[in-house]
C-alpha cells in the first residue's frame, strides 16, 4: 500500500505509516485502520451536516509540521491552587508526570506504546469511533505520545487531577499535534480530573481524550479550552459509562480562533448519570463549536445537558446537541437547553438541538434560546444607581456564572468562575454596547 | 427650593401623547399622592422621573433639586437622590440582594468621591433594615426577586429605598399585589423614612394605601392632566365617587 502523505491533508510531515511500522501490533493494526478511515473520510466539508456550521478554511492547503518545541506555559492564576497531581503534555507528549501519584492512580505515558500495561492496550481506540470522526482517526494514526490515567477500584483520590495540554507554534510554521488521553476510572472509584489546553503561536492541537467510567464509578471532569488566539482547536472526548456510572462534565471555552468541541457519550449500562454543562466566551472573531452526542442505550439513564454562550464582537458561535434514545433506554430523562446572549450586532450564534427517540417511555426536553441583556434588568439596575458599563458586566457575569455553579466539585467551580470573571473583566466590562442608541 | 419642579410636561410614548401638561412641585418633606384611573398616565411619569428609555418629552421641563432631571441618564438620577419602588420589580437571575444593593451603595459613593463601603459594616446596616421589613438573611442571600412572592418584592423595593436614603422616593402602585398584613409592613416601612429632608411621590388607584401613608398633597390625574389637587380628604371623596367625572372630563 502506498502512502501519499502529501496528498493526505493535514498529515504533516511525518510519514504515517513509519508510525504505524513502529508500533507494537496492537497499535499498528489501530494505526492502520485510521489511516485507511482517514484517507477515505477526507476532512469534513461545507455539504458534511455535522459541520455545517463550522468551516474548515482556515486549514484549507495546510501544510503544518509536526510540532517539536517546547513551552512551559503558566496556568491560569486561579487553577494554580487546584491540583497537586499535575500531568503536561506538550505537543502531544508527556513531559510531566508525578513521580509518586497519589494512592489508587496510576498514570502512564504513551510514548512507548510496546510497553504499556494491558489495561491500556485493551481500551485504547475503543470509546473514540474513527468510523465517522476524520479528526479522531487523523489523531489515532499519528499521535506520538500521551498519557493514560487509572483510577483504581474503590478509589477517591482527594485532590483534582490537573491535566495541562500545551500546543506550540514553529517559527513561521504551522504546527499540529495530537494529544492523546486515556482515563479509566475503575468501578466504584471516583476522581475529579480537570483538562487545561492553552498553547503559544499558530498551531493545530487535535486532541482525542477517551474515557471509561465503569460500573459505580464517578468522574467529575472540567475542562478549560484556553488555547492560545492563533490556535485552531479540533477536540474530540469520547466517553462510555457503565451502569450506575456518573459523568459530571463542564467545558468553558474561551480560547483559540477556531475551536470545536466534540463530546460524545455512550450510556452503555443502567441508571447512568451523564452530565454536559458548558459556556463559551468568543470575542473578535473567534468561532466556538460545542457539538454533543448522548447515546441512551440502556433504561433508567438521566443525561442533563445546559450550555451557555456569550459573544461580542464578530465572534460566532454554534451548538448542536443531539439525544439519541435507543429502543431498551426506557425511563430516560433527558434535559438539554442552550442559550446563547449577543452582546453586538455583528456575533452570530447557530443552535440545533436534537432528539432522536425510540423508546416510548421517556422524559425528554430540549430548547434554545438566543437574546441580547434585558432592557427592564438593565434599567432596574441604573435605577438603582448603577452604571449602564456596570449594569451590564454584573448582568452577563450572573448569566455566565449561573452554568458554572453546575459544576459540581465546588474548588473546581471556584477556578472555573475566576477564569470566566477574568474573560468578562476584559471583554465585556467597560465596553460600549452596539446598537444602545436605538 | 422646591426638590422637584415639573413644568409643562408633555411625554409620548411610541408616537403616542399620553402626558400633557403636567405642572407639579414637591418641597422637602413634603409627601405627594397621585391617584388616577388605570391609563392616565401614572406610570408613565414615574418612569420619566427614573429616566427610562423609550418616553421622549415633548414639552416642558423637570428640575431636581436644582438641577436639569431630563439631561440626566437613569443612573445619575438615582445616585442624585431620585428613588423608583417599581409596581413589578424585576427579577434578576444570578444576582443576589447583598451584592446588587452593594453594587448600588457603592455607585453611590464613588460618585461622591468616597471609597468602597466596609463590607461588614455594610452587611449589619443591611440586616438591620431587612430585620424591621422581615425580610429575612436567607432572601438576602438569593437572587433578587426570583422565586419571591408579590409581597416580598415590595417589601424588597423599601428595603432598597431604606438602605439608598434617597431624596425623593417614587412608590409606582406599590400597594398593588398586596394583602392587608403587607400593606401595613410595607406602610411602616415607608413611614418610617418619612424625614424633613424626604420627599415622596405616591403614585396609587387605591385610597387604602393612603390610609397608611398619609399624603400632604393628593392629585388626580387623569388623561395625561392633573384635573384636581386637594388634601388627603380629596382621596376619600375619590373612593366614594370613583374617578367617573375625571375619566368623562378627559
Amino acid at each position: 500500500m502506498s502512502t501519499h502523505t502529501d496528498t493526505l491533508p493535514l498529515i504533516g510531515d511525518r510519514d504515517p505509516s513509519a508510525l504505524a511500522d513502529r508500533s507494537p501490533p496492537w497499535l499498528a493494526t489501530l494505526r492502520r485502520s485510521a489511516i485507511a478511515r482517514y484517507r477515505q473520510l477526507g476532512l469534513p466539508g461545507p455539504r458534511t451536516e455535522a459541520w455545517k456550521f463550522t468551516g474548515l478554511n482556515a486549514l484549507k492547503g495546510l501544510q503544518p509540521v509536526a510540532a517539536s518545541g517546547s513551552v512551559a506555559l503558566a496556568l491560569p492564576s486561579a487553577m494554580a491552587g487546584l491540583g497537586r497531581t499535575e500531568v503536561r503534555i506538550v505537543n502531544g507528549r508527556l513531559v510531566e508526570a508525578p513521580s509518586a501519584p497519589p494512592k489508587g492512580v496510576e498514570i502512564v505515558g504513551l510514548e512507548d506504546p510496546a510497553s504499556v500495561p494491558d489495561w491500556v492496550n485493551a481500551t485504547l481506540g475503543t470509546v473514540a469511533s474513527i468510523e465517522t470522526q476524520a479528526f479522531a482517526a487523523l489523531n489515532t494514526a499519528q499521535f506520538d505520545g500521551g498519557v493514560a490515567i487509572r483510577i483504581a477500584r474503590g478509589a477517591m483520590p482527594e485532590v483534582p487531577i490537573l491535566l495541562a495540554i500545551a500546543g506550540c507554534g514553529g517559527d513561521g510554521a504551522t504546527t499540529i499535534a495530537h494529544p492523546r488521553v486515556l482515563v479509566v476510572v475503575e468501578e466504584g472509584a471516583s476522581a475529579d480530573l480537570v483538562t487545561v489546553h492553552q498553547g503559544t503561536g499558530s498551531y493545530l492541537a487535535n486532541p482525542v481524550t477517551e474515557i471509561v467510567v465503569r460500573a459505580g464509578a464517578r468522574l467529575g471532569h472540567a475542562v478549560l479550552q484556553a488555547e492560545g488566539g492563533d490556535a485552531l482547536h479540533i477536540a474530540m472526548t469520547a466517553v462510555r459509562l457503565a451502569d450506575k456510572a456518573v459523568y459530571d462534565g463542564f467545558v468553558l471555552s474561551l480560547g483559540a480562533r477556531l475551536a470545536r468541541h466534540e463530546v460524545r457519550a455512550e450510556l452503555a449500562g443502567r441508571n447512568i448519570e451523564y452530565r454536559i454543562n458548558g459556556v463559551y466566551l468568543g470575542a473578535g472573531d473567534q468561532h466556538h463549536d460545542l457539538t454533543t452526542f448522548i447515546d441512551h442505550a440502556l433504561p433508567y439513564g438521566t443525561s442533563h445537558e445546559m450550555v451557555k454562550g456569550v459573544l461580542t464582537g464578530r465572534a460566532r458561535g454554534v451548538f448542536q446537541g443531539k439525544i439519541l434514545v435507543r429502543p431498551d433506554a426506557q425511563k430516560t430523562d433527558g434535559f438539554q437547553m442552550n442559550r446563547a446572549l449577543l452582546l453586538s450586532r455583528d456575533a452570530e450564534v447557530d443552535s440545533k438541538p436534537e432528539l432522536e427517540i425510540y423508546a416510548d417511555d421517556v422524559k425528554c426536553s430540549h430548547g434554545a434560546t438566543v437574546g441580547e441583556l434585558d432592557d427592564d434588568q438593565l434599567f432596574y439596575l441604573m435605577a438603582r444607581g448603577i452604571r449602564r458599563a456596570r449594569a451590564r458586566a454584573l448582568l452577563v457575569e450572573a448569566y455566565v456564572q449561573e452554568a458554572i455553579a453546575l459544576i459540581g466539585r465546588v474548588p473546581v467551580r471556584d477556578a472555573f468562575a475566576a477564569v470566566a470573571a477574568e474573560w468578562l473583566d476584559r471583554h465585556v466590562a467597560g465596553e460600549p454596547a452596539t446598537g444602545e442608541e436605538a | 427650593m422646591a426638590l422637584l419642579e415639573i413644568e409643562g410636561l408633555h411625554v409620548e410614548v411610541g408616537g403616542k401623547p399620553i402626558l400633557k401638561g403636567i405642572d407639579l412641585t414637591i418641597e422637602p418633606g413634603e409627601v405627594h399622592a397621585i391617584m388616577g384611573p388605570n391609563g392616565s398616565g401614572k406610570s408613565t411619569l414615574s418612569y420619566v422621573l427614573a429616566g427610562r428609555d423609550g418616553y421622549e418629552v415633548t414639552g416642558g421641563s423637570i428640575r431636581f433639586d436644582g438641577r436639569d432631571l431630563l439631561e440626566m441618564a437613569a443612573d445619575e438620577r438615582a445616585v442624585a437622590g431620585i428613588f423608583l419602588a417599581f409596581q413589578y420589580p424585576v427579577e434578576l437571575p444570578g444576582v443576589t440582594g447583598m451584592t446588587f444593593l452593594k453594587e448600588a451603595v457603592n455607585a453611590r459613593r464613588k460618585a461622591e468621591g468616597e471609597g468602597d463601603i466596609d463590607a461588614m459594616a455594610f452587611l449589619k446596616m443591611v440586616r438591620a433594615k431587612a430585620r424591621t421589613l422581615s425580610i429575612t438573611d436567607e432572601m438576602l442571600k438569593r437572587a433578587v426577586n426570583v422565586g419571591f412572592s408579590g409581597g416580598e418584592k415590595k417589601r424588597n423595593e423599601i428595603l432598597h429605598m431604606a438602605v439608598l436614603e434617597p431624596k425623593l422616593c417614587v412608590l409606582d402602585e406599590t400597594d398593588s399585589g398586596l394583602d392587608i398584613d403587607a400593606l401595613k409592613i410595607v406602610s411602616d416601612g415607608v413611614n418610617a423614612l418619612r424625614d424633613p429632608g424626604r420627599s415622596m411621590l405616591v403614585i396609587t388607584h387605591y385610597q387604602r394605601l393612603l390610609d397608611h401613608i398619609e399624603p400632604d398633597k393628593v392629585h388626580v390625574l387623569a388623561g395625561g392632566r392633573i384635573r384636581r389637587t386637594g388634601g388627603k380628604e380629596l382621596a376619600l371623596e375619590l373612593e366614594r365617587n370613583g374617578y367617573a367625572d375625571f375619566v368623562e372630563a378627559a
